[in-house]
């Protein structure tokens, strides 16, 4: 199990096994457990009484501010991964360390901006 | 065939890991949790203070009726569960037990672990949203939210420890680890700790399951096999989480006496213990409070984790 592939097969073998254990544990499921639905179990539960509308209610989501800034600084975060294992290398010295600080001045920037204009704080 | 009979053994363990572990850690919360409240726990089951609860707990789960709503998505209802739990046993393979014994040694071990982990939230906003149920779509919401802003603190706060060590590699991580890493490392570590207990949703951020508002939120409508493999998949997600940490920032297999496997668990049940008491100690945090301690509070944390450890690295 040389080689690139070969440690990526176990992972996937490792997968099948996984999917394996769940699809055992639903199938012993089946066959202990009894059926017998009635239309009153089936109904959406709703603290007792019968559903109002449908589940998939209008509400409004405040999150997707949260999601625009995630998308914006994920994508920072992403290009750490391969500069964080090579930064330190001889030669390179006070260059990428003046590289991390713009890096992390940008993101800093980012988030005093979301802070002022008021999308931290809800009320 | 002694290659064959060695990757068998390893994938043995960490079965092990996976099926043992987070029954432990869920026994040992019962008990914990319930004499910290001054409560005796679970006595009956086993008849030597209990020890058994959990395994007749999964005898009950595993005789109940599945009952899935007519409103409901049915095909991305029934797959939910799979997708929570499954993504934790993959991130065990990159995890080193001991020196010389983790299951693939991935040279990028550490971003295999996070994105993998990341796909194990997606299970409870596919839970949340096929429920077709107003409270378990809130509930996938807040999930979804609540991964997305904790997501930048988690990833921040591991390639701190990336960068320290030169190496993505889990077993490399710990192989480069120095015990003044502790004090270097300790913003780090309490920012990862912090953001992978969200991750997990566990309280005091359980926004997303709120039992006293929002019911169980994504998980409402679950009964049975389908509901347990959501309870496994929270404590194995307790396990994972602490492995890492121990991995990443309490030097994993490394200690004086002890042989390795034993010190990486040790600091693994402590951690996990820490879990536990979090629980019992904390309220649980309102939806705002939570979003404004990940981006005001743990991002700025990581982003001065990663200004020390890039200055110590280069001038040190």
């Amino acid at each position: 199990m040389d080689g690139y592939f070969g440690s990526y097969l176990l992972v996937a073998v490792l997968l099948a096994i996984g999917v394996g254990i769940v699809a055992v544990a639903l199938l012993a499921n089946r066959m202990l457990r009894p059926s017998r639905p009635t239309p009153d179990k089936l109904l959406t539960y709703e603290c007792g009484v019968d559903p109002v509308g449908e589940g998939w209610a209008q509400s409004q989501i405040r999150y997707y501010v949260f999601t625009y800034l995630y998308v914006v600084f994920a994508v920072d975060a992403v290009f750490l991964f391969p500069w964080a294992t090579v930064f330190a290398a001889p030669g390179f010295g006070m260059t990428t360390l003046v590289e991390m600080f713009v890096f992390l001045g940008f993101i800093a920037l980012g988030i005093l901006y979301a802070w002022r204009k008021r999308v931290l704080s809800w009320t | 065939m002694a290659e064959f009979l060695d990757i068998l053994l390893r994938f043995v363990v960490i079965l092990l890991i996976f099926l043992l572990l987070p029954l432990i850690v869920g026994q040992t919360e019962h008990k914990a949790m319930a004499h910290m409240q001054s409560r005796l726990g679970p006595m009956y089951a086993g008849r030597f203070h209990g020890w058994a609860q959990l395994i007749a707990d999964g005898v009950k789960f595993a005789q109940k009726e599945d009952v899935i709503p007519a409103a409901a998505d049915r095909r991305v209802f029934m797959i939910a569960p799979g997708v929570a739990l499954v993504p934790y046993l993959l991130v065990l393979i990159v995890i080193p037990l001991d020196r010389d014994f983790v299951g693939v040694d991935l040279d990028l071990g550490l971003f295999f672990a996070l994105a993998v982990m990341g796909v194990g939230v997606l299970g409870a906003i596919m839970a949340g949203w096929a429920s077709a149920n107003k409270f378990s779509v809130l509930g996938g919401m807040r999930a979804a939210a609540q991964l997305i802003s904790y997501e930048l603190p988690l990833v921040l706060s591991a390639s701190s420890v990336a960068m320290a060590a030169g190496t993505l590699s889990l077993p490399g991580i710990v192989e480069a680890w120095q015990w003044w890493w502790l004090p270097w490392q300790a913003i780090g570590a309490f920012v990862f700790f912090v953001a992978g207990l969200a991750e997990l949703r566990r309280p005091p951020f359980d926004m997303p399951i709120a039992e006293s508002e929002i019911i169980m939120g994504p998980m409402t409508e679950y009964t049975g096999m389908r509901f347990a493999l959501f309870m496994l998949a929270e404590y194995v997600g307790i396990v994972v989480l602490a492995f890492l940490t121990t991995v990443l920032f309490l030097g994993g297999w490394q200690g004086p006496l002890l042989p390795g496997w034993m010190w990486t668990l040790v600091k693994v049940f402590a951690l996990a213990f820490v879990v536990i008491w979090l629980r019992v100690s904390y309220p649980r945090l309102r939806e705002d409070q939570l979003q404004k301690l990940a981006w005001a509070g743990l991002v700025p944390l990581a982003l001065l984790q990663l200004a020390i450890t890039g200055v110590v690295k280069v001038l040190v």
